[in-house]
């Protein structure tokens, strides 16, 4: 299917998010769409499927210009949008969710449940998924819901796929299994555009790649033809420098040793420590116990047995108000569900955090918060109207930082991090590395856990490996690379 | 980016109950000259005061995300027990300090229930509903309990006067003015709107939530012993039945003061002006003789118009 956009304008009242945009498909092509965060490319993808409707400009399918007036429109002529927030519904099972909508019935409402299994397990065998059509879809993994909406995209018969950061909470294992999976479609002649951050992802997979940059379209090119600096260019429309700043620090004293902490049947014996002034890099599959030995230095979740030991002292933490006032800061993985509340203010958010030091006997001084807020907007170069800006309407980048400027403002003397560039766009990355690295020249403990080796390789002074709740290894950055680490998070030894 | 003047139709959002009250209270006193006289607004107000110290208790339960559905039966098993007290000889100050102590333990438990033991707000309160009624019913055997005597400090809760003023309005009034207070200026009401906002998030960076969630369970209890005792005053006599639906009035006038029902979002003000403005329906319908039949159903109107013009576009 070939699909031309041509000149197309949007506006969310006086807000102008495409002014030009353009996008060329064509038949049997993984096409990368690429941009910052909140230049356009969901919006742009949300016209072809008829999600909004353009102010200006021509979609063309075939040849033939076309008016979508809503999805289900889209994916009648093939036009299928898998968005990044999934959209399943996890109290029903696979089979439910895959037919939603669409069941195949006797006639009367009643459910043909046979013929319903039999077309669910033809379209996953020709994928190579085996996933139980019988399942709760909330026993599956992110990765398996994931196939589940693809499945779901072939059950019409997609000729058109579009993918929004598909990869942003898979293991590696996961990609590479949607990576074949997008192959095989594509020799079907199904074409795909595939919207992400991961630069590597895209060299890796995409025939082409289109750049949008503030809702203008950019260029076009061949993804052969160019280099990832090129585009990184094309994107942010100036030199960028270093991905991953350098830092000079000279790491001082233990400030965290955490001794034999086991969590029974998620962790067990995890024995590490970080310096002052030091980035711990932590890497390993999804669901290795990474995020969970996070957790139980955090008191989130405490672990069950073992030693934390912070500044020489041991310290006892069963719950997250333990561990701040021992001086330990996290930021979520997942920062829509636990790192903000969306639908609060800036202000409201970073108050929450710090709550102690704009009040006194309870009482919160008007004058003190907002001068802390305003202090956290400006530091944080968060892009916002103000104070007032409510956490949901900004974009991933600016929700992260104000994520950081509320847990800075404790003054933790360890910071854990826990994938916190997910879903961020290259610029914003860059500010979210420099404030790291200010943090570690403050003295400041950093462990950070991330998903991109690039990421762990480019700014951890060690990397601790872990593999199914157990650390495999720590290794010093001058030793470490991409293959070492892949071979202790996969079991094996160096 | 987005920092627009108001529109009308944002002003009319975010207004929209206060200006609801203004035409209802200019409409009824236009066509009626009873309803505009100052004894009438005074009563008005005294009228208000039971369903708005329970609603004060509700609005912070709702905005952690629960619910209360325990607040009549609790004020029902209090007054019994205050009456209970005072016709055993015990003096009527503490027999009332004790109906308060023991709204707040009611409350707690459905606190505990919530927080300790992980039940659903609206199962957990629909449980103490209907525990503390029976009790009430046990207690009493059925019977109202009355013979309290000729009290001042009972009489002056419910009757009493402060310049021409009823007391139960003021006690009302400055109720809503500490709550205000509580709920906007303090760390405690950011809590509280924290954790109906996102717990999860909330009790990352410290909130205790179980101590929170106690905190607004234990407050509807103790407002609704207050509204209690302010009828037992007026009546005279602790009836087993008092307070059934009053629940409903409460969270009605809640609503109506645009807090959403999912928690986290909300304003005390406009609470106080939802129970104003169920009060001025019923005391304005009253005097224009509608029929309470169709009371019901003015009032359930007036909700859906002033919920759905408080939706957000």
């Amino acid at each position: 299917m070939n699909i031309e956009m041509t000149g197309i304008d949007k506006s969310f009242g006086s807000n102008q998010v495409l002014k030009q945009a353009g996008f060329f498909l064509r038949d049997g092509e993984v096409h990368a769409l690429m941009g910052e965060n909140g230049a356009g490319k969901s919006t742009l993808m949300k016209i072809l499927t008829g999600v909004y409707t353009r102010d200006a400009g021509i979609v063309k399918v075939d040849g033939q210009e076309v008016h979508y007036r809503n999805p289900q429109e889209a994916e009648a002529a093939g036009i299928v949008f898998i968005y990044q927030e999934l959209n399943v519904m996890f109290d029903l099972t696979v089979e439910e969710n895959l037919f939603m909508g669409k069941e195949i019935t006797k006639g009367f409402g009643i459910c043909d449940r046979k013929a319903m299994r039999a077309k669910a397990k033809e379209v996953m065998d020709r994928m190579g998924v085996n996933i139980p059509v019988d399942a709760k879809m909330s026993d599956l993994s992110v990765g398996q819901q994931q196939m589940i909406e693809i499945c779901k995209a072939l059950m019409v018969d997609a000729k058109v796929i579009i993918m929004d950061e598909p990869t942003a909470a898979l293991t590696q294992t996961e990609t590479a299994a949607l990576f074949d999976v997008i192959q095989s479609l594509r020799k079907r002649g199904v074409s795909m555009v595939y919207i992400s951050h991961r630069m590597e992802e895209i060299f890796e997979l995409c025939d082409r790649i289109t750049i949008l940059r503030d809702g203008s379209y950019i260029d076009t090119c061949e993804i052969k033809d160019i280099t990832m600096d090129d585009v990184v260019k094309m994107m942010i429309g100036r030199e960028i420098g270093e991905r991953y700043p350098a830092r000079d620090v000279t790491i001082g004293d233990t400030v965290i040793e955490v001794k034999d902490l086991t969590k029974n049947g998620v962790f067990h014996d995890a024995s590490f420590s970080v310096g002052a002034g030091e980035v711990l890099g932590v890497s390993g599959l999804m669901g290795a116990g990474r995020t969970e030995i996070m957790q139980a230095i955090f008191g989130a979740v405490p672990a069950d047995s073992g030693e934390i030991i912070i500044e020489g002292k041991p310290v006892k933490i069963r719950k997250p108000l333990d561990a701040m006032k021992a001086g330990i800061g996290f930021i979520t993985e997942d920062r829509k569900v636990e790192g903000l509340m969306l639908e609060k203010t800036i202000r409201e958010n970073i108050d929450l955090a710090n709550l102690g030091k704009i009040s006194g006997s309870g009482v919160i001084s008007k004058a003190k918060e907002k001068a802390l807020v305003k202090k956290g907007i400006d530091e944080f170069k968060i892009r916002c109207f103000g104070p007032e800006h409510e956490c949901g309407n900004l974009s991933g980048g600016n929700q992260q930082k104000v994520v950081l400027a509320k847990w800075i403002y404790t003054d933790p003397k360890i910071l854990i991090l826990d994938e916190p560039t997910r879903g961020v766009d290259i610029g914003a990355k860059k500010e979210i590395y420099n404030v790291i690295n200010e943090l570690a020249a403050q003295g400041v403990a950093v462990i950070m856990v991330s998903s991109e080796l690039p990421e762990i390789l480019g700014m951890s002074d060690r990397v601790m490996v872990v593999r199914e709740g157990e650390v495999r290894g720590i290794l010093n950055i001058e030793d470490a690379d991409q293959e070492k680490i892949m071979t202790l998070a996969t079991g094996g030894t160096i | 980016m987005d920092n627009k003047k108001k529109s009308v139709g944002d002003i009319i959002q975010e207004y929209g109950a206060f200006l609801a009250l203004i035409i209802l209270v200019v409409g009824i006193s236009i066509v009626s000259p009873e309803f505009r006289t100052g004894n009438n607004f005074l009563s008005l107000l005294r009228q208000s005061s039971i369903n708005g110290l329970i609603a004060f208790g509700m609005t912070g339960v709702i905005l952690t995300g629960g619910i209360d559905l325990s607040v009549g039966s609790v004020l029902a098993l209090t007054t019994a027990l205050c009456a209970g007290l005072i016709t055993a000889g015990i003096p009527a100050g503490i027999a009332m300090l004790a109906a308060l102590i023991l709204g707040a333990v009611f409350g707690l438990v459905s606190g505990f229930m919530v927080t300790k033991g992980r039940l659903q707000p609206f199962i957990a309160t629909l449980i103490t509903m209907t525990v503390y009624r029976g009790v009430t019913m046990i207690y009493t055997d059925g019977k109202p309990i009355s013979g309290l005597g000729d009290i001042f400090i009972l009489k002056f809760i419910g009757k009493g006067t402060i310049f021409g003023i009823p007391f139960p309005a003021i006690l009302f009034l400055v109720i809503f003015g500490v709550l205000y207070f509580v709920f906007n200026k303090t760390t405690l009401g950011r809590r509280i709107y924290a954790t109906g906002s996102n717990s999860k998030c909330a009790q990352l960076v410290g909130v205790n939530i179980d101590r929170t969630k106690l905190f607004v369970y234990g407050l509807s209890g103790v407002l609704s012993a207050l509204a209690g005792l302010i009828l037992l005053s007026r009546l005279n006599s602790a009836q087993p039945t008092l307070g059934s639906g009053y629940e409903l009035d409460a969270i009605a006038a809640v609503a109506l003061g645009g807090t959403s029902m999912n928690g986290g979002r909300g304003k005390i003000t406009g609470t106080l002006i939802g129970v104003l403005i169920i009060a001025v329906l019923n005391n304005g319908l009253n005097i224009l003789g509608v029929s309470s039949y169709y009371q019901d159903v003015v009032k359930g109107i007036v909700i859906l118009v002033a919920v759905l013009s408080d939706r957000k576009r």
